[in-house]
């Protein structure tokens, strides 16, 4: 009691400290609500052409509002676009933009600049690193292979406040796909003006909620409530500053010293010690996301689908997730994570996922000594996996659970770029760690990872001609539950077939102050700060 | 010059120094007492991982970041539900369970007939071991096991794989020892030829062989490393040389410094005067008058190198899992300091006794071979 | 010595060509590039990119690029933080880094150097084993170590200062951090000192100097502090060059915004342009700073000349 009153005292003094300091430079803003928002990294740019991660995504979900967003809860809902209708055949999108949207300096947000912002991304020399997510988009791919112009791709303005977007097929998750950052508007006149410049502060022009303040790399990124906003009057807070802390132990400590308001990822070591310490500020929520080991069909005994089987049947999912990951993942026996969109009621499932350990063990060992393997014929796998404390302990603990099917295993640790170009590229390994976290809602989104062309991903070098027919069907199927079940029938496939062992499904976890209101737990991980508040 | 006179003088000479140098270190008592540690550090490590009761690579799921303890695992309280736990997914009920001394007695009862392979669950649990079905109801839907309470200690608790932490310390120690050993050698060596080589030839070449040192100082480090990594593999020893080839420079520069003043001094301008070589004066007067800062620097290049060696296993070039290092294991507690301080503590305990002795032995051996108090 | 420090300047420029060079081309051949991260990129959009960063160029062309930016001042832009130009990003973090590794610096040898000087005029004694056993400890914990304890402990437990964090050149958010970049540099430089002032005690001049009865332990202690100077100016050179370009582990615990985490993670993202860039840094300061060094080292021992 005298300890917590003691340290409360102290904290409030530091975060006093920390409070003036950022008030002192924000001069003379009294009576301003300022959230600090603990950002697990820096932005690699705010130009929402060129990101990737999540870690922009949130900054530009604050400073952008796309024709549709996600609400506190990851659900879509209108964003500038104020409704839509959808062709018959699902193919043609024609959104209706609201009179009121404003951009940052009072222009008012047009048809033409989101016919100018998604033209941008396709274009070849823009750089963009995830223009294939907005692919579904009629002559997308060939726009941004440089085959056609940019003037070809299906989205148009009908007038200064309808948005016709053209499919190349239907895809029931283009709404989804829309809410992601790459979807966002830029402002032309800006872009066109300064060039890659456009998002310095004092060029940016922004429509979203808040607008940008200062951005100082690896320091802090400060955006301030925009006046200009449609919904001004429903965002309370005034002032967001996100910080940049890649080290998540050290987002944790300047959360207890009362530094920040809220931090996005957590490190997993700590979450028993967290859970005790501070009680609900802990939030984990599932996560839209799989951690798999990809097995090299190409590597002797890999090529058996028993064995690869056996190996997967072998691996106890639910010390991984209760020891190794402390609880923040759950055991995994599909790809597509629960909770998905657009998908089936009891998505397929690996058939040993309610047998008990011991069962599955015999089962194992019995399957290997069958293909011929076993404590007296034993085999040797390379597990490679990108470096980092619990993937190292989920490997060691996995290399344990094989043991007793003959298996030796020896690891190659590797740096991240050097990791995921080895898979690319070379594909020297017998087995290999890899992860998945969707983009958007929807089986697809996990299930194309092992469509037999898709290099990229598709490790476990799966080639079933069947499998690639059934997502096709998928992909150009309006009905979603006649969708759904093509989808679950892939999964299926994948499922016997094994070519990566899905081990376990993502959980987010956070850290949120009892100051902090309007906080709701989604698959997305997805918290946009207007519909957050914070009491004193 | 006269190549048969030469041979002989430092021969003696060189006898006569260690000799004594010998004899001081023996007075020291601080220096005595760091041999000796460092003695039980080298049999820990090279006998230590073959005589613990745990092996450092053993698994016991059951006993993940526990805490240090002299006292056996299982507790009294985690008996009870650990039996539960290793039940629950065998399909059956667990009526009571009676703890009496080393045994646990429980009754059973199912739906329907019970496998009597279910005395596996028990033996797989790390809680208990020699499970046997005493009794079978005449349904076969009831039955009595009993099992033996496994007890385990783990003197400095266990890892976040649930491997003993003082197995996995004693052969991080003998992992340690050897990077530190060869790759303060190589550094050593080289470092000392070079730098006096530099030093006491001077001029022109010393400028080139500086300059050399400043293009390796500047060159990216983790870069060099990777691409070791890339064409040579995983080895060990090519990390003790990735290592030494590194530590070397500042080793180099330090040398280098005290030869330039050194050959201006009136004994080795009288050596030089007297027609010795200039490999004899490296030998005989440049080398030995350098030791004192050079066995400094080595105590500090030491610890260095140890913790060097978890950075270089980040990027795959150091040892791999299941054995490991000190660096390792440190930098894996430093994560882990609020939740299992103990395996922050103990591998850092292992590590500072370990420097504190070197670094004693360190100062005694500068003491003792000080030319000036010959 | 000003026309050797002029020559020496002159010939750095070699020594800078032959660090650029080589850096340039160890780093392409390490696997991996800028744009291998955790999810793959289409190979489409893969294209795009290495279009436009010219990755798509031969190595010997893209190389006479960056020479010519370089020789104009301009180092390129990053690959990874796409928003700014390595140049902006540089110059954002050195003098941070620089801050604080001067400070750092200057306390490791205030503290480190009385430590040193006590423990030698007291060889042997209870006080030179405490000192010295100070000192190894410093080196003995690994900042990595070091950094969060103190944050956690004063900023969590006691909060009396702030966990982490960057307010301009405001000392309470400097303290921490540079405690935690001199811990080891006062260690090393005390035993240094230590054994380098027992030498020169020992040594024909400050023997003379005692014999002819110069009362003041001062002109003692400042005789053997020159001789003793020797081997801490040569450490110290390049440790200068290596603190004063940041700390990775410092930075990232305690989130401040200087250059040290570029030279891990530029390397590690494989951001060519940004490893370039801090090659660049360390290798102006390594050379200024070894120049330095050997221009003390005749100032301080007349016997070390250079013509």
């Amino acid at each position: 009691m005298a300890m917590s009153h003691r340290r409360m005292m102290f904290g409030t003094r530091a975060s006093a400290l920390a409070g003036a300091l950022l008030l002192a430079w924000s001069a003379g803003a009294a009576a301003q609500t300022t959230y600090v928002r603990g950002n697990d990294g820096d932005p690699e740019t705010l130009d929402q052409h060129k990101t990737s991660t999540v870690v922009e995504a949130r900054i530009l979900r604050d400073l952008y509002e796309g024709l549709v967003i996600d609400d506190a809860s990851a659900k879509v809902t209108p964003g500038v676009a104020e409704s839509w209708t959808v062709s018959d055949d699902g193919t043609v999108y024609t959104f209706t933009l609201r009179e009121d949207a404003q951009w940052s300096n009072g222009e008012p947000v047009t048809a033409d600049d989101f016919v100018y912002s998604l033209r941008r991304i396709m274009t070849p020399a823009t750089g963009a690193k995830y223009a294939n997510i907005l692919y579904p988009i009629l002559n997308a791919e060939a726009v941004n292979t440089g085959e056609t112009a940019p003037e070809e791709l299906g989205v148009k303005a009908v007038d200064d406040k309808t948005l016709e977007i053209t499919l190349a097929s239907p895809t029931p998750y283009l709404l989804e796909l829309l809410t992601h950052q790459t979807a966002l508007p830029v402002y032309p006149p800006a872009v066109e003006e300064f060039g890659a410049d456009f998002v310095s502060p004092e060029h940016i022009v922004t429509n979203g909620p808040f607008r940008l303040v200062s951005f100082a790399p690896n320091d802090r990124l400060v955006a301030e409530k925009s006046e200009t906003f449609h919904d001004a009057d429903s965002v309370k807070i005034d002032r967001v500053v996100f910080l940049p802390i890649e080290d998540r132990a050290t987002c944790v400590r300047r959360f207890e010293a009362g530094e920040v308001h809220s931090c996005h990822d957590l490190p997993s070591e700590q979450i028993a010690s967290l859970r005790e310490r501070l009680g609900d500020q802990l939030h984990i929520a599932p996560y839209l996301g799989t951690y798999y080991y990809a097995l090299n069909p190409t590597r002797g005994a890999l090529g058996d689908v028993n064995v690869r089987q056996a190996l997967s049947m072998a691996i106890d999912r639910d010390f991984l997730a209760e020891e190794i990951f402390s609880g923040t993942m759950l055991p995994a026996y599909a790809l597509v994570p629960p909770g998905i969109s657009n998908y089936v009621e009891d998505g397929p499932q690996l058939p040993y996922a309610n047998t008990s350990m011991l069962d599955r063990e015999d089962e194992a060992i019995a399957m290997m000594t069958e293909a011929g393997y076993g404590p007296d014929n034993p085999i040797t796998l390379e597990l490679a996996y990108n470096n980092s404390e619990n993937h190292r302990n989920a490997a060691t603990a996995i290399a344990d659970m094989w043991a007793p099917l003959g298996v030796n295993v020896t690891f190659n640790a590797r740096d991240l770029p050097a990791h995921y170009a080895m898979l690319r590229d070379e594909k020297n390994f017998d087995v290999a760690r890899a992860g998945w976290i969707g983009d958007y809602s929807d089986p697809q989104n996990f299930l194309f990872l092992n469509i037999s062309d898709n290099d990229g991903f598709n490790y476990g070098q799966y080639d079933n001609p069947e499998y690639d027919a059934l997502m096709d069907e998928a992909a150009s199927e309006g009905d979603l539950d006649k969708r759904a079940t093509l989808l679950a029938e892939a999964e299926a496939l994948f499922l016997r077939d094994l070519p990566q062992v899905p081990l376990l499904f993502y959980s987010s976890t956070s850290l949120v102050s009892p100051k902090v209101e309007g906080w709701v737990d989604n698959v997305r991980h997805v918290h946009p700060t207007r519909f957050l508040s914070l009491s004193e | 010059m006269t190549d048969a006179a030469l041979p002989t003088a430092p021969a003696v000479a060189g006898r006569s120094l260690w000799a004594t140098a010998l004899r001081r270190l023996m007075r020291n008592r601080a220096a005595m007492v760091s041999l000796v540690v460092l003695a039980l550090y080298t049999l820990a490590g090279i006998v230590g991982p073959m005589v613990w009761p745990h092996d450092y690579a053993t698994v016991y799921s059951n006993y993940v970041k526990v805490p240090a303890s002299l006292t056996p695992y299982p507790r009294a309280n985690t008996i009870v539900p650990g039996a539960e736990r290793a039940l629950a997914r065998a399909r059956v009920e667990v009526d009571t369970v009676d703890v009496a001394g080393e045994t646990v007695t429980l009754g059973l009862t199912a739906s329907r007939e019970i496998d009597p392979r279910i005395t596996r669950y028990l033996d797989r649990s790390d809680l208990f071991s020699n499970a046997r079905i005493v009794e079978t109801g005449d349904d076969g839907r009831s039955a009595v096991m009993e099992a033996d309470i496994a007890r385990l200690t783990f003197v400095f608790g266990t890892d976040s794989n649930g491997r003993d932490l003082a197995a996995r310390i004693l052969v991080s120690i003998r992992i340690s020892l050897m990077i530190g050993a060869l790759a303060t050698g190589v550094a050593l060596i080289i470092g000392v030829l070079y730098g006096a080589t530099a030093g006491f030839l001077g001029g022109r070449i010393d400028g080139v062989m500086m300059r050399i040192v400043d293009v390796l100082y500047s060159l990216p480090f983790i870069f060099f490393v990777i691409l070791l990594v890339v064409f040579f593999g995983r080895n060990v020893v090519l990390m003790f040389i990735a290592v030494g080839a590194v530590e070397w420079l500042d080793m180099a520069r330090i040398v280098r410094g005290q030869t330039l003043s050194l050959r201006r001094r009136e004994f080795v301008r009288a050596a030089e005067g007297l027609g010795v070589g200039p490999a004899a004066i490296l030998r005989r007067h440049i080398i030995p008058n350098v030791l004192g800062p050079v066995i400094i620097f080595m105590t500090l290049l030491v610890p260095k190198v140890i913790l060097l060696e978890s950075f270089l296993s980040f990027l795959g070039l150091g040892v791999q899992e299941p054995l490991t290092s000190l660096g390792v294991l440190i930098s894996e507690g430093a994560r882990n300091m609020r939740n299992a301080p103990s395996m922050l503590i103990f591998p850092s305990l292992a590590l500072t006794i370990l420097l504190f002795a070197l670094n004693f032995l360190g100062d005694g051996l500068r003491d003792a071979l000080d030319p000036k108090d010959r | 010595m000003l026309r050797y420090a002029v020559r020496r300047l002159l010939g750095a420029i070699p020594t800078l060509f032959v660090i650029i060079t080589l850096a340039f081309f160890l780093m392409r051949v390490a696997p991996g590039g800028p744009f291998d991260q955790e999810r793959t990129l289409e190979p489409t959009v893969m294209a795009n990119l290495n279009k436009a960063f010219h990755l798509d160029r031969p190595l010997y062309e893209q190389y006479a690029v960056y020479l010519g930016n370089l020789l104009r001042g301009d180092l390129g832009p990053s690959f990874v933080y796409r928003d700014f130009s390595v140049g902006e990003l540089l110059g954002a973090g050195l003098p941070i880094s620089m801050l604080l590794g001067a400070c750092a610096l200057l306390l490791a040898l205030l503290v480190g150097g009385t430590l040193g000087i006590i423990a030698a005029l007291k060889q042997n004694s209870t006080v030179d084993y405490l000192v010295i056993a100070v000192a190894t400890f410093g080196i003995t914990v690994p900042n990595f170590v070091v950094a969060p304890v103190l944050s956690l402990v004063f900023g969590v437990w006691l909060g009396i200062l702030p966990a982490g964090g960057w307010e301009g050149a405001h000392p309470a958010y400097m303290l921490l951090p540079v405690i935690t970049l001199a811990l080891p540099q006062i260690a090393i430089v005390a035993r240094l000192i230590r054994g380098a002032m027992l030498e020169a005690l020992r040594s024909d001049h400050v023997r003379t100097a005692r014999a002819y009865g110069l009362p003041a332990r001062l002109v003692v202690i400042v005789h053997s502090l020159r001789g003793a100077a020797l081997p801490v100016i040569s450490y110290l050179g390049p440790a200068a060059a290596a603190l004063l370009t940041g700390s990775v582990v410092v930075e990232t615990i305690f989130g401040i915004p200087g250059i040290g985490r570029y030279f891990v993670q530029g390397a590690l993202n494989r951001d060519y342009t940004l490893v370039m860039g801090t090659v660049v840094i360390v290798a102006v300061f390594v050379v200024l700073f070894n120049l330095a060094v050997d221009l003390l080292y005749a100032a301080i021992d007349p016997r070390v000349r250079y013509d």
